[in-house]
């Protein structure tokens, strides 16, 4: 059996990840990696973080067979695992509410955090009131926009939300300017990245406090399937819910992974944002990984219906996973990812994240192919209420 | 002896301090931005430094993040970057350029690529701000290989422990950025950087130029006593972005003067 133990001890995972910074972040960097590791063996820390995901979040989330829904596919019997009935409904609050553990115990009280549509703001707002730390989202004007309630949310929980200007105007651009905040803040800020991919410590550290939807899978799946399943389903945008999910599985070569990227309106439109399937590995947010991009070198605007998936590029950890084949990455497009949305929540009456409804829209097409013995594992990665105003407008309804 | 390395040689035999304008190419236009390089070195420029625009300038403020927008508006590239400083070597071949911009241009050209096409181009030291030393081993050989140099910066947060590291690599001269945060974000904190350079020196061995915050003549003349050189960024392409249509070039030259004037008055041993 192979192992798998990267990153290496400069947070690289073959020729991806590392520590592409400025000057001025090195050193912040390097803190934060050996606070990380010192309370990942901690005891107290993480029997605190434990207690938390089990009293403040609500998990373990639970797994639930799909009967209707398998039995309409006429194959594969589908399961979800449900990260959208935690609280703050989607899995980004399991990584911020580690990372902010971390930053109380490093002494800093403020923490600042990008958005694209908006969960990992209202997640990061969340634990930033929990805990009593003063907290700043940036998100794209563009965003801003698109997910109004989402806005709305975080400033009910006391952060303040500042629009960013600059290029798309979407979550790369809330990134660099975050990352500008951070290289100006650096002594008293703690940057809480919402997805596992940015510089060397981040996406070690966002995939370990993810793990605990595999490594729950694990007993649940054994507990109601009486087995493993044959094949994990789940969206990559950053990549955290799949590399959550799929990490505890990595040595277990019998089980498949799949990831779903977001095809927009089609691999060959141009208009996607599927830096795997259809991107060149290059360097940006701190991190070398897939990238969509030009002859230039410029990082190209991106198309997704759900902006959780819009961004160009991926966790350096997917790309590894991606060229050693250990994991195989699919896109479905818009319109797959809405019928998927419609499908679940006519037969099993579940409202699912448009992000999630792309790794539902895969097992569509995939369970038909099996046998009914075979079982998917789908991650549920968020619940759909933030989606309904784009979902009712692309019926041609305004709500 | 590279370029760099002269022109910090003379100028350290007459007691001067060198004088780094920042423009980024294509800002308004690549025709602008050769005519500003020529009207730079003739006020008094020792070397100068392009910027390659970028889609995601992070390290950039406002000011310089609206220069590469511009210049990305027209489509301006690695390549066309490359042909403009061509261009200037055709008068000009005294006159270091730095290019300084972001690694994901240079690695999407591939390294070894980009260095040749440097070099022949004219170029004569290379800054990415996003490759620290840690993931710039390739990057310095095939820059070495072309003799190019790969500067490299130093910040306030950097521990003594790095300057080694950062020194092994290093060639032409250190760039220290003067202040935590974004090109062009507030003026700096000049007792701070003196001790800061005080502490670098000798242990690294090359000249040291202060960039980030420089606004003014003042603030470059309160550099220059200890600096080996004085770095103006965010103010030059300010100075672009608020000329009328044709006087950008007319413009920064009289900056540059005013610039060089003030840091002339500072002549003799570093303090």
């Amino acid at each position: 059996m192979r192992r798998y133990d990267l990153p290496d001890e400069r947070g690289h995972f073959g020729p991806y990840g590392g520590r592409f910074v400025a000057e001025t972040l090195v050193q912040a960097l390097d803190d934060l990696r050996k606070q990380y590791e010192r309370y990942a063996q901690d005891r107290e820390f993480q029997a605190e973080l434990a207690h938390e995901l089990k009293h403040y979040v609500g998990r373990p989330s639970p797994i639930y067979h799909a009967k209707r829904w398998s039995q309409h596919l006429g194959g594969a019997q589908i399961y979800l695992k449900r990260e959208d009935l935690n609280h703050t409904g989607a899995h980004k609050i399991n990584n911020t509410v580690g990372q902010a553990l971390l930053a109380r115990r490093m002494g800093k009280r403020r923490v600042i955090a990008e958005t694209g549509a908006g969960q990992h703001g209202v997640a990061s707002a969340t634990v930033a009131a929990r805990y009593g730390l003063e907290c700043v989202v940036y998100m794209g004007a563009e965003d801003i926009k698109r997910q109004a309630p989402n806005v709305y949310r975080m400033k009910l929980l006391g952060a303040s939300v500042v629009p960013v200007d600059s290029g798309s105007k979407t979550l790369k651009d809330a990134m660099n300017e975050a990352m500008r905040d951070w290289v100006t803040h650096v002594e008293t800020t703690f940057y809480i990245i919402g997805t596992a991919a940015g510089p060397h410590p981040y996406p070690m550290m966002v995939r370990d406090f993810q793990a605990v939807i595999g490594q729950e899978a694990r007993t649940q799946m054994l507990e109601l399937a009486g087995r493993q399943p044959d094949v994990l389903i789940a969206c990559v945008g950053g990549g955290s819910n799949a590399i959550g999910l799929f990490s505890p599985y990595l040595e277990d070569e019998a089980v498949r992974l799949i990831g779903v990227e977001a095809g927009g309106l089609g691999l060959d439109s141009g208009k996607h944002a599927a830096p795997l399937s259809a991107g060149v590995p290059g360097v940006l947010h701190g991190n070398r990984t897939y990238l969509m991009q030009d002859d230039n070198g410029q990082i190209q605007e991106t198309h997704s219906i759900s902006a959780g998936l819009d961004y160009p590029g991926v966790g350096p950890e997917h790309s590894w996973l991606k060229d050693n084949g250990r994991a195989a990455y699919v896109a479905v497009t818009d319109a797959e990812a809405l019928q998927a949305f419609h499908d679940l929540c006519r037969l099993e009456g579940i409202i699912p994240a448009l992000e999630s409804s792309h790794a539902l829209a895969y097992a569509g097409k995939l369970a038909p192919t099996l046998d009914k013995e075979q079982l998917l594992l789908v991650n549920l990665s968020g619940r759909g209420d933030k989606d309904i105003p784009t979902v009712a407008g692309l019926s041609g309804l305004a709500l | 002896m590279s370029r760099i390395q002269r022109v910090f040689e003379q100028l350290r035999h007459h007691g001067r301090r060198a004088l780094i304008p920042f423009v980024t190419s294509g800002d308004p236009d690549l025709s602008t931005t050769l005519d500003l390089m020529h009207a730079m070195a003739h006020a008094g420029a020792d070397l100068i430094e392009l910027g390659v625009p970028f889609s995601d300038p992070m390290a950039d403020g406002p000011t310089i993040q609206r220069s590469s927008e511009r210049a990305l508006a027209q489509g301006v590239g690695l390549r066309d970057v490359l042909a403009v400083v061509a261009e200037f070597r055709r008068k000009d071949d005294q006159t270091p350029v730095v290019l300084m911009g972001y690694l994901n241009p240079v690695e999407r050209m591939g390294y070894e690529a980009f260095a040749r096409a440097a070099s022949q181009a004219g170029v004569d030291g290379v800054l990415t701000v996003d490759c620290p030393p840690e993931e710039a081993g390739a990057l310095t050989e095939a820059l070495y290989a072309q003799a190019i140099d790969p500067i490299f910066l130093l910040s306030p947060t950097t521990p003594e422990s790095r300057f080694p590291e950062v020194a092994r690599l290093a060639r032409g001269f250190i760039y220290y950025v003067s202040l935590k945060g974004v090109t062009g974000a507030a003026t700096l904190d000049v007792a701070d950087a003196r001790d800061r350079i005080h502490a670098m020196r000798g242990r690294v061995g090359l000249p040291i130029g202060v960039g980030f915050g420089i606004r003014d003549a003042q603030s470059a003349q309160a550099v220059a006593r200890f600096a080996d050189a004085v770095v103006v960024g965010s103010r030059i392409v300010q100075a672009i972005e608020e000329a009328p249509a044709g006087e950008a070039v007319d413009r920064v030259a009289a900056l540059i003067r005013e610039i060089r004037a003030a840091i002339d008055s500072c002549v003799g041993p570093l303090a």
